[in-house]
């Protein structure tokens, strides 16, 4: 199993659902965070002073997958995320040792 | 008596103390949120300071018989708690004089608010109370006396009673307070900011605006308030009034045009807070002008200062004084510009019947202009100097260092405006609720 976790823009949360929803993703949990990349923030400017914000608005998406869909799911995401502008996030699989359903104690792929 | 013109007054009395709350929402939305309360604060406390003082020898000091003649200051003792003035026959004009008076009140109350904007998150609520009130009485009053107080003459033309010197002697036009209200606070932040120093941090960080949403708010009830405050100047609900409406609503728009011209040019973006800032810039500018102009005087006065104060305001970082929200560059220099404009835009058509430069007038009313709005700025900022150097040294201005950082609200009014989340009980609470629980057990509550 895979925990597959993605920053992304928030407006782009309700793509993302739809496109995990026709690959058959169950559930996920949603997070909001912020953080900033290589571009770092973005200026604002107040009576013509500009002002530095480093620390972008995102949503940390989180998803457990089985290993056989886990490149279709990173694809979907970066697919439905995608603007093409500076700042779209990022997406990255991890390895993940065990899960338990805590309502049945359902464990492993039975517990997705 | 005229009861349509004591109407007019007296709403526009309302009106124009609905202006200082609204100040306080365009001051407030501007600060960083844990610095909020601290800024609708010291506009409160300017109702409350100036309301009384005003009642007590203010309107007597801006309004009473002049002082040995010299146009200077009026008497203050002579309506000293306004108690002379309740009965039917005291009449200024078509109105009732304590309907002048209540009017008059809630300039003063406005202009004082007006200076706070320049000190946010540093100074300490009781000394800027203090403050306040020597100002009002020291600045203020004498200012209002030059400029709002008139001459009386018998049928024959001759004065019976001598007013300020800038209304009768100088004869400078300043319709509702260009001079006696911007200028004068204006200067006054100045001279506040120099003596208070910079905010912990500034210019580096500055601190962003938290809540534009409260900008447009207060810009819009100034904008409302606005009309009373010019309009109501008339003292009648009168073809005055409405060449007064008309200019304060057209100054006005062309002055936010004019300020989103400017940003767009300069910063890319036209801006939230620049066009509730051009608002205020063109209410500031219109206020003395607005009797003496045509409507479309009033749009050129309107867009000139819209884009005037749109650069003006970074005059702060150019020679490094911390005027936090822009008094300087919004007051002074609009009414600067609303109070030189007079002297070219000024049209014979208008109410005022003065004409102007630049309508066939010459140069007489702009040197009286000058004269007038140097008179101010000059007065208004010695004197302000030496009562925010005197309030430093006898009971100190200036928050401490670590008081700034924790945030003005929490340390000087054991508030904080936002609450996120249930918070949690204090233990220092002097009621605590399983008491109160305990108390009303067994009685019939």
């Amino acid at each position: 199993m895979k925990l597959v976790t993605a920053i992304v823009q928030p407006s782009k949360l309700d793509d993302l659902k739809e496109a995990l929803g026709r690959l058959g993703v169950l559930g996920m949990t949603v997070s909001e965070a912020q953080g900033y990349g290589r571009q770092k923030g973005h200026k604002e400017v107040y009576r013509g002073a500009e002002y530095s914000v480093d620390f972008i608005e995102k949503l940390r998406v989180e998803v457990l997958v089985e290993d056989s869909t886990v490149d279709k799911v990173v694809d979907g995401i970066v697919t439905a995320t995608r603007t093409g502008k500076v700042g779209d996030g990022k997406v990255w699989v991890t390895a993940v040792e065990s899960v338990v359903r805590v309502r049945t104690g359902d464990t492993g792929v039975e517990a997705l | 008596m005229n009861s349509g013109d004591t109407a007019w007054v007296l709403v526009s009395a309302a009106l124009v103390l609905l202006m200082t709350p609204g100040l306080a929402f365009f001051y407030g939305g501007m600060v960083r949120s844990r610095g909020v309360l601290n800024m609708l604060m010291m506009s409160l406390g300017s109702i409350g300071v100036v309301g009384v003082l005003w009642v007590l020898f203010g309107y007597s000091a801006a309004f009473g018989t002049d002082i040995g003649s010299l146009g200077l200051l009026g008497n203050p003792a002579e309506f000293f708690g306004l108690s002379q003035v309740l009965g039917e026959d005291a009449v200024s004009g078509t109105i009732p004089t304590l309907a002048f008076a209540g009017f008059q009140a809630m300039f003063a109350i406005l202009t004082v608010a007006l200076i706070s904007g320049a000190i946010a998150d540093r100074a300490r609520f009781g000394p800027w109370l203090l403050f306040a009130g020597l100002w009002a009485t020291l600045v203020y009053f004498p200012v209002a006396h030059w400029v709002f107080a008139f001459d009386t003459k018998d049928e024959a033309g001759n004065v019976t009673a001598v007013g300020g010197w800038i209304a009768n002697r100088l004869a400078a036009i300043d319709f509702a307070g260009g001079t006696a209200v911007h200028i004068n606070a204006g200067a006054a932040a100045l001279a506040l900011v120099l003596v208070l120093g910079k905010r912990k941090g500034w210019p580096k960080e500055p601190g962003k605006p938290h809540n534009l949403p409260f900008v447009v708010l207060g810009a819009g009830l100034l904008w409302f308030g606005w009309f009373g405050f010019n309009s109501g100047s008339a003292l009648a609900a009168n073809a005055t009034a409405a060449v007064v409406l008309v200019n304060t609503l057209v100054a006005t728009s062309a002055a936010m045009l004019g300020w989103l011209l400017i940003e767009r040019i300069r910063d890319g973006h036209a801006t939230t807070l620049g066009a509730a800032s051009g608002i205020v810039a063109g209410l500031v500018a219109i206020t003395p002008a607005c009797s003496s102009v045509t409507p479309l005087g009033a749009i050129a006065i309107g867009a000139i200062t819209g884009a005037v104060c749109a650069l003006a305001v970074s005059l702060k970082y150019r020679f490094g004084y911390d005027d936090s929200l822009d008094v300087v560059g919004v007051h002074l220099v609009g009414g600067l510009m609303g109070t030189l404009l007079v002297g070219l835009f000024a049209s014979a058509a208008a109410p005022a019947g003065v004409a102007g430069l630049f309508y066939g007038g010459g140069l007489d009313q702009l040197w009286r202009q000058a004269v007038g709005a140097a008179a101010v700025l000059v007065y208004s900022f010695v004197l302000s100097l030496v009562i925010a150097l005197v309030v430093k040294l006898v009971v100190g201005f200036r928050l401490s260092e670590q008081d700034e950082v924790e945030g003005i609200d929490e340390t000087e009014h054991a508030e904080t405006a936002y609450h996120f989340g249930d918070g949690r009980p204090s233990y220092r609470s002097p009621v605590r609720t399983d008491e109160v629980e305990r108390r009303l057990e067994g009685s019939n509550a």
